[in-house]
Order: C-alpha cells, then structure tokens, then sequence
C-alpha cells in the first residue's frame, strides 16, 4: 500500500527514462533533499556538521567512486586512500597556482589528476584479475603514499611536509581555511555530492554502466560481444579515481583543513571498501548507507558509555569499538552479504505488500 | 643522461663487486627476511588452497599469537607451557573462526570471505589490545631457549656478521615448512586437503568433511603465525605495528600464486634479497625508503607475464 | 534511505545525550587527546599515564589548581589525524582549556583552528617548530625546546666529543629519522649547519610501515660507516632502530636520539646491546622528586591510575608526561593570578601561558625541584631555546652524561623566523596578532 506503483503509467519516454521513475521515491528523494539542506543547517551544531555530516558525505562519494570500479566494474581495488590523495594534492597545489579561482571549481578539477593516475595504475587489470589485480592495486597505495612523503614539490618545500588548506573563497563565501564555518563547508560538501550521485547514477544507467556491468559479470563474453575491454577497465578505474580525487580534496579543503601523507594511509582504503561492501555492491545508495554506519557507528559507540554514566577508559571503549566495528562487520556480511541495499529492497517489497503480504 | 645511466645501470654493481663482504650481508638480510615474509605467507596459502579465502587476519594472527605467548609468560606461566598453551589459543581461534565466520559464510562470493576476514582483523585488533594491552612487549627469547647471540665470519676482506636468532629462523622455518609439506603429502589429513583445494564438491562426495578441513587449515596457518610472530618478535619487539609489516606478505603471495605452497616460498625469497638489493643499491638514488612499495613492483613486473604468479594455477577462462 | 536517516536519528542521540556530561561550572575542563592503541601506543601510554596522573594527583592533593578541580577527559586518537580532529570537535564545545595533541599530524591541523576557536595548543617540544615566534602564532606554545634546538643541540654536543665545532669538518653524521613531517622537520636545519660547519649528512628515512623492518637502512649505516648516527623516531621504530644498531655493532655511545627516541621500552628490549645508547632530554628522571611520590601516593597506591605497575612511574616518557601536565597546570594557575578569577577559560589560560614563568623557587615549591630548568615563556619567544642534557642508557635506566646546555639558539632562531614567514606566506590571509603583548 505504501510503497505501490499501481497506476502510475508512464505514457512517454521521457518518464520511463527518469532517475525516480514513482511518486513515492519522489516524494522520499524530495524529503531527504529538504532534511539534508534546511533542516539539518537549521537543526544542527557545529559538532555534528563537522564530525558526522561532512565526513559522511566526503566518505559517501569516496564510496560511489570505489563503488562504480568495484560494484559496476567488477575491478577490486585496494587503492582507494592513494586516490584521494592524488586529489587532494592536486587540488593543493591549484590552489597555490590559482589563489583566485573558486575552490570549488579547483576540487572538481583535482579530480582530473586522480582519473590520470587511476588511469595509469588501471592498466595492469588488463592483464591481471581478481585478488592478483587486488595486490597489484595496493602497489599504487604504496608508491603513492611514498611519492606524497618524498616529492617535496608537493606540498610547497613544507618543512612540516603537510599541506595547510589556505583561505579560499567561492562566491564570496570563505568555504575553505580555519574561518570557513561548518555550514558554509557543509553546503558546499552537499551541492558537490548531490551533483556527482546524480551524475553516477546517470551513468551507471546509461551504455557505459551498462558495459561496465558486461565486463564485471564476464570479461571475456562481454569482449566477444563487442565491448572493448581496453577502453571499459581504464574509463572506470578513471572515473572511480576522479571521485576518489574529489572525495579525498574535499576531504582536506572542507573537513580536515590540513593532511599528511599518512591520511591517505591503507586503512582509509579498507575503510572505504568496508563502506561499499557493507552498502551493497553495485547500488549508489547502498554507498551512502554503507558510509552513514562505518562513518557514524565508531561515534556513537565513542558516546555510548558517557550517556550510561559509565566511566571507561578512552583506550577501553577504543579497543571494545574496534571488536564491535569487526563483529558487527561479519555479523553484517553473514546476516545480508548483499549489503543495505538488499535490506532496503527487501524493504521496499514489504512496503508495497504491506498490511496484506501474499 | 650518460650520467643517470650509469648510476642506474653500472654503478651499482661495482659498488657490489668493491665491497663483496656487504654485498654477502645483503644477501644474508634479504634472506632472513625473505624467510619470514615466506613464514607468513604460507599461512595465507594454506588457507586460500583449502577454502579459496583470502586471509586478510593472517597479519593480525601473528601479532596475536605472540601477544598470547608474551602475555601468558607475563602472567607467570613458564615460556614453555605459554607455548604450549598458545598453541591451544591458536586452536580455538581456528575452530571458533571456522564456526563463527567460515560456515555460515560457505558459498558467498570471495570478496565477502576476503571482508570477513578484515574484519575479523579487526576484531583481533581490539580484543588483543583489550587483553594484553598496547604497549609493544618484549619476545622472551632466551627464555625459549632460542639463541641471542652474533657471530662475525671473516670473509673476502670483511665480514659478515650473522644472528643466531636468524639462524635459528632459518632453520625453524625450514622445519616447519617440511614437516607442513610432509603432513600434506602423507597423511589422511593431507590427502583430503588436497582433495577440497581441487574440489569442493568432489571432496564432499567422498565423504571429506569440509568444515574440518577448514578448522585443520587455519589451525595450521595459527601455529605457521605463531612461529613467525617469535620470530619477528625476536628481530624488533611484540606490537600492533608488526602487522603492517605482514602486508608484505601480500606481493609475496601473488608473486608465489595463491595456490602454491613452493611459490609461497620462493617468492618470500625473491622479494626479500630483490627488494634489500634495491633499496640499498639503488633507493639512495631517489631518496631512499622505496622497500615500502618497491616488493609491490616487484610482484607486478612478474604478474604482467605470469598472470597466475609463478607456480600458481593456470587461469583457464571459458564462456 | 530511511535506514540511514534512522542512524543519523540515532547518531544525533547519542551526541544530544553525550551533551549533559558538559560544562559542569566550577571545573576546568582538560581534555587530554591520548594514544593507547595503535602502532605508536609504546610511546603514548607512558605519556598519557605521566599527563593523566599530575593532575588526578593536583586534584586528590590540592583539590585541583587554585581550589578548582579540573575535570580530565582522555580522548583516544590512536596518532590517527582524523581521530583526532575528531577528538577535538567533541571535547572543544565543552569548554576545554588546551589542547595537547600529542602528535605532529593532530598539531598541524589544530594550529589554524586555535586562533579561530581561541583555544590555546601546547605541544611540548614536538609540532611546527615555527610555531615559537609568538608574534605570528599567539594561541600556539612550544616550550621547553623546538625540534631545530634540538637538532642543534645534538650538533653541539657531538662537536664537544669531537673537540670543538671544528672538528666537525670532515665528519659523516647520520640521520635516521621517521619519514613523516616530524623526522623531516629537522633536516633543513641539519643541512645548513652541515655547510657551516663542514660535515656530511647522510640521511636514512624510515617509512611508517616498514618501521619494524629496518634491517635496510641499517645496512646502508654499515656501508656509510658514519662517524655518529642522530635519529628521530617515535613508536615502534625506536626499540627497532636500537636493535638494529647493535646488531651491525654500531658503536652506541655514537648513537644519539632526540628527546622523543628516549623511552625506556625503547632501549630496554635490545638487552646489553643498548648500553651506551644516549638521547637528549630536557627534564630529569625517575621517582625521587617530591611531586612524583606525591603521585605514587595519591593517585597510583589508590588504583587511580593506568600504569601498568608503580615502578613504571619515574620512566623516562612518564615524566614527561609530568612536565606536560606541569606547564598545563602552571599555566592555569598564571592565568588565575592574572584575572583574580577562579574559573578561567580558554583565552585567559592563553594569557596563563604566554605570561608563565617557571622559577627555581616555583619548581621547589611544586616539589619539582631539580627535574627542569627555570623557564619562562615571553611575548615572543613561545618556546625558550632552554637547555638540554645528554643522557646514556646503562643498561637498566637512563643516566644523564652531560651537564645542561644551550641549543644554538643564535642558528635557530632566525630560521624559525622565516619559517613563521613562510607559514604565513602560504596561508594567506593569515590573521595578525590581535592579543596584546602583556
């Protein structure tokens, strides 16, 4: 009753084409779009901008990057962090060429830098597959990491050898820098990753989702079907890399303010797989779900204790975190392996049976 | 130019020949080193023949086998019954993993059973640290009777100083390596492994009891991670740092193939002498600390032309 | 979709309820970021055990500084920048007073953010070494010594083994240092008085991951045959360093590391290959000061601290941990008399800072004397350029083998002025100093 698409007729190509096809997803699309750009600026404390929001939405679109190469393209990758390091230094040193340029501007041509990387570290997968392409792909972390430590060019000859995120303004606003305040930055982070989801989404439906699809399901029947293999693998390592590169520049320009080499570390990498893994493989919400739980349950089992009135130590609730992160991991992966996104379709079935399941 | 060249391509190797006693030390350190990333790959070997995971835990096993032993002894148990008690330690985490994670995950894709195992990676992570603690322990060394001592061999105008310890991991690991490839070649138990890595089903058929197996193998890899975690323990100390450096095991095992108990080995080798030769003789070029990625290179270059690493099987691709 | 808005509801619950636990008046709140997890845990327990346990000693002593408790609140970062950004947000709306970040990356990020928030940040001795010229960075203080004093001061002492700065020329200093920004920060410096002086540095990074597994670098200390090693390291990487230096038979009274490679789980596990390893440092140890027995009494006999056992108090990082929550509590204290006011906050404990002043008579009065130098903190100068003193692990603790002595301070601080420059060059618009000089 719910959830039914009963008499909703699609009498033109234009509607059978569109992203949300029924009313209702509409309708939820529109309210989440009002919750997430009136009601939580409106609602909303500085902490939780700044902690759970904009990381969650920087991880989100990190995860729809990994998402499309890994859940699309059937490509696993291990590089991830790397990838958004290439971004987020690319977009350090625009800045420090183009100090007038809107930085938003600048962060979404990072990406560019990051889709050349990706592109380059994307070729062995013509060769190589499965966890072998895996462990070839942490090879691009590594040197990566290494090449953000030692090319001092870098981050501008810093003694320090991080990148400090100047001032920068975008339509007169200060979005980036110590004074830009969280709900400048968390607008900024939202129109950005509401502008990208809507355009994977796009492509993912289109001919080019479509072979990435072939090639993740069987390489070789896809390339007997005419996809070429060359060109499918590199456009979705580069894609992936271009939202990673994006991902990782709001990162450091909208949330951190400042990065080493060792914020673009493995474990951001597993963090972001996790992210995808647990969302769902192949589903652009199931990415945003997947980053809303890995992002916000180590927070909130951080404030567990306090709200008990239980005194543990930092270290103890850290440690017990961990073993409820990886518990919780597996509990996940035996209870749904498909992920949010199975959950929310299962969902969604119920919904539209509901009250009078046949 | 004329000049890169011969930096890449002539220096380095009269810089072998000047001083052939360093150049032995090299060698030496590459082995040892090799030795033990050999130690930890076999144990994702073992798993990945048996049940087609991919055991990202095996890093953290090491680290927590250690931890168990050193805490144990910490706690007052003699070293020797600490070890024997780790090895029950090492059992239970075999057999809880099969039960808990392995079985109700049978048949789910690979990349699921490889995330399993990160998380059960972190689960490790934190329960060891709850347990024992974060502060790095020392390995009781001696206390194992294993030796501490150095020896100096004059050789070629120089020496070249050996580690007993390192000598001892060569040989355990050596005897360890054996007796794994002696159980698996020889006994009932060996015989039905074998059988699951080539085919689940088929295996089923006969009668072969998949869940045991799987229990046997990671109990296996516990006692191979054991060994390598007082190994390495020896070399530095006990920490949740250590498993970083099992992520070098990783090259390792797609230079070796997945499948291939040999490739496990060999590759341990060649990454351990490739990636010392070019961090010393050719790192300083460009600043120097290129071991964190040069083994990833290392094991690519191969792959390029051995898509299944060196022994592993062979891809066969059908429609 | 609806899932995820369940958790954000949930999330904002648990943060609406983790609010109450906030400004309680007639507190000073301090909330010490910590690192008991992780790859560098060896070096961060004994540091939040030392910081952690002056103050819950101030408190059962004292009744806390001035009459006042102070509410102590551990946040683990585990040397995790995110985390410790994260950290920060959590702990800043609850009126913290300083911030101790504990690791150069956490330092980095913080170093903007305080002059916006107005928060003071005492990174003792580790950090953006620039961030001593006070003119360009008020709400930042690096006391007793920046790392180019230290670099300098290692120099120093090697050129007095060595028979004057002289006799440098011509030497081979190694430097094996953690390949992050804090084993880079010394090296210009480093280079620099390499031209002057006339030695040659060779350097030797350590990458993060491959911390445990230094047998390369260490082989290319054996090929080089320095005439001394100088390193900079922190965590795992100094019991392995240490290691490994006995084991190519490094002669160890050569080998010197900054005040941070100086734990005694750092030299302890190489057994007899350690002795003879030496390390800067800047405040004394082991137990026999009034203040650390008064802690062994009040606070670890009663079970209220993290040691792992009571002979762990008076270690080396435990005590530095101690001088950390000195400076903390002195500064409250200066910022009290300042005001006349009980409950200070953030902005007047800055004023605490830059006005403090550490005297002999204020050490023995704490039950301190002895353990550091007098020290004051001016307008300025937010570090000091204090002295320093060699000491040497016999095998069982560390021993000091030199007298006290001055960083070149002549060297340095022109460099941390044109550092201050250029920080401020590359994060234009940088805000000028709007607290007046006191």
């Amino acid at each position: 009753m719910l959830y039914r698409e009963t008499g909703q007729f699609r009498t033109s190509y234009a509607a059978d084409q569109a992203i949300f096809p029924l009313r209702q997803d509409r309708i939820g699309i529109a309210a989440i779009a009002l919750a997430a750009a009136l009601a939580v600026p409106l609602l909303a404390d500085d902490f939780f901008l700044n902690t759970i929001m904009i990381p969650f939405l920087i991880f989100a679109l990190a995860a729809i990057g990994l998402n499309l190469l890994t859940g699309y393209a059937g490509q696993l990758s291990l590089g991830t962090g790397a990838f958004m390091g290439v971004g987020a230094y690319a977009c350090y040193k625009l800045t420090t060429f183009f100090p007038e340029v809107n930085v938003l501007l600048l962060i979404l041509l990072s990406g560019f830098f990051s889709a050349g990387i990706g592109f380059v570290f994307g070729l062995p997968s013509l060769r190589i597959k499965g966890f072998y392409l895996a462990v070839a792909t942490l090879a691009a972390q590594f040197f990566l990491d290494w090449c953000f430590n030692r090319i001092g060019w870098l981050y501008n000859y810093n003694a320090s050898g991080a990148i400090e995120v100047p001032t920068r303004e975008a339509f007169g606003i200060v979005l980036t820098g110590p004074t830009a305040t969280p709900l400048a930055r968390y607008m900024a982070v939202l129109a950005l990753v509401a502008l990208m989801a809507w355009l994977a989404s796009n492509l993912v439906r289109g001919r080019i989702g479509r072979s990435w699809m072939m090639v993740r399901d069987m390489d070789i029947a896809a390339e007997l079907m005419g996809i070429r293999l060359l060109r499918t693998k590199l456009l979705a390592f580069a894609v992936s890399s271009f939202y990673c590169g994006v991902a990782g520049a709001m990162m450091v320009f909208l949330w951190l303010g400042a990065a080493e080499a060792s914020s673009f570390g493995i474990n951001v990498s597993f963090q972001v797989l996790f992210m995808v893994i647990i969302g769902g493989l192949g589903s652009l919400i199931g990415s945003f779900m997947g980053a809303a739980f890995i992002w916000i349950l180590p927070i909130v089992i951080r404030f567990v204790p306090a709200m008990l009135g239980l005194d543990v130590g930092a270290a103890t609730v850290e440690h017990v975190s961990f073993m409820l992160v990886g518990g919780l991991i597996i509990f996940i992966l035996i209870a749904e392996p498909h992920g949010f996104a199975r959950l929310w379709q299962v969902a969604k079935q119920k919904m539209r049976t509901w009250p009078f399941p046949y | 130019m004329g000049e890169i060249l011969y930096l890449i391509l002539v220096d380095p190797f009269v810089q072998m020949a000047e001083l052939p006693d360093f150049f032995l030390q090299v060698l030496w350190e590459g082995f040892v080193s090799g030795i033990l990333y050999a130690l930890i790959a076999l144990g994702f070997v073992l798993i990945f023949k048996a049940s087609g995971v991919f055991n990202f835990a095996q890093g953290i096993m090491v680290v927590f086998a250690a931890l168990s032993l050193v805490g144990l002894w910490e706690a007052g148990v003699p070293a020797f019954l600490a070890l024997a008690l780790c090895v029950l330690v090492m059992l239970g985490l075999a057999l809880g993993v099969e039960r808990l994670v392995l079985r109700p995950l049978v048949n789910q894709p690979d990349i699921i059973l490889f995330m399993a195992t990160i998380g059960l990676t972190y689960f490790l992570i934190g329960l060891g640290e709850f347990i024992f603690g974060g502060e790095p322990k020392t390995m009781i060394t001696s206390e194992l009777l294993l030796p501490t001592g150095s020896h100096a061999w004059e050789v070629m105008g120089g020496v070249v100083i050996f580690q007993e310890i390192d000598i001892a991991a060569a040989v355990i690991a050596g005897v360890l390596m054996t007796a794994l490839g002696l159980f698996f070649q020889n006994t009932r138990i060996g015989r039905a492994l074998r059988a699951v890595a080539d085919d689940h089903q088929a295996a089923l058929s006969v009668g072969i009891s998949l869940n045991q197996i799987w229990a046997i193998v990671w109990f296996a890899a516990g006692i191979v991670a054991l060994a390598t975690g007082i190994m390495w323990g020896a070399r530095s100390d006990v920490s949740f740092a250590l498993q970083i450096v099992a992520l070098k095991a990783l090259p390792v095992l797609v230079l070796g193939g997945l499948t291939s108990v040999p490739g496990a080995i060999v590759g341990g080798l060649i990454i351990g002498v490739g990636e010392k030769i070019g961090e010393i003789y050719w790192g300083s070029m460009i600043g120097g600390g290129i071991e964190g990625w040069l083994a990833y290179f290392i094991a690519l270059a191969f792959l390029l032309v051995r898509p299944q690493g060196l022994f592993g099987e062979r891809i066969i691709e059908r429609v | 979709m609806r899932l995820r808005q369940a958790l954000l509801g949930a999330a904002a619950l648990a943060v609406a309820a983790g609010a109450p636990a906030a400004p309680v008046l007639a507190e000073l709140y301090v909330p010490l970021l910590t690192y008991r997890t992780g790859a560098y845990a060896g070096s961060g327990i004994p540091i939040a055990d030392g910081m952690h346990d002056y103050l819950a000693m101030l408190n059962a002593r004292d009744g806390g500084i001035g009459g006042v408790r102070i509410a102590i609140e551990e946040c683990e970062t585990g040397y995790d920048a995110q985390k410790g950004v994260e950290c920060y947000e959590s702990t800043k709306g609850k009126g913290a007073l300083v911030y101790n970040p504990y690791s150069t990356g956490i330092t980095l990020q913080l170093i903007p953010k305080a002059s916006v928030d107005r928060i003071p940040v005492l990174s003792m001795a580790y950090g953006l070494s620039a961030a001593a010229v006070g003119e360009t960075f008020p709400w930042i203080f690096n006391p007793p010594d920046t790392y180019w004093d230290g670099a300098s001061a290692i120099i120093k002492y090697i050129a007095e083994q060595e028979g004057g700065l002289d006799a440098l020329e011509g030497k081979k200093i190694g430097y094996i240092y953690l390949d992050a920004g804090y084993g880079r920060e010394p090296i210009p410096l480093l280079e620099q008085l390499a031209q002057k002086y006339g030695y040659e540095l060779v350097q030797y990074p350590v990458p993060g991951n491959q911390m445990q597994n230094q047998s390369s670098q260490w082989l290319n200390v054996r090929r080089d045959r320095p005439d001394y090693m100088v390193m900079w390291g922190w965590g795992a990487m100094n019991p392995t360093a240490v290691k490994e230096a006995a084991k190519i038979r490094f002669p160890m009274e050569k080998f010197i590391g900054v005040w941070w490679a100086g734990g005694d789980d750092d030299a302890r596990p190489a057994g007899e290959g350690a002795k003879g390893y030496k390390t800067l440092n800047f405040h004394g140890v082991g137990a026999d000061y009034g203040a650390i027995q008064d802690i062994l009494e009040h606070v670890v006999k009663k079970g209220q601290s993290k040691v792992a056992s009571s002979d762990k108090v008076g270690e080396n990082l435990y005590n530095r941990g101690v001088m950390n929550s000195v400076f903390i509590a002195e500064a409250i204290r200066t910022a009290q008399e300042l005001t006349g006011k009980k409950e200070v906050d953030a902005v007047d404990v800055r004023r605490g800072f830059e006005n403090l002043n550490i005297t002999e008579e204020r050490l023995e009065e704490i039950g301190l004397e002895g353990f550091m130098k007098p020290l004051q903190i001016t307008c300025e100068d937010h570090s000091g350029h204090n002295p320093v003193y060699v000491q040497q692990w016999n095998g069982q603790r560390w021993e000091p083998v030199s007298e006290w002595f001055e960083p070149m301070s002549d060297v340095v601080r022109p460099l941390l002025e044109q550092a201050a420059k250029d920080y401020v060059q590359a994060n234009q618009p940088w805000p000028e100093r709007a607290e007046p000089c006191e």
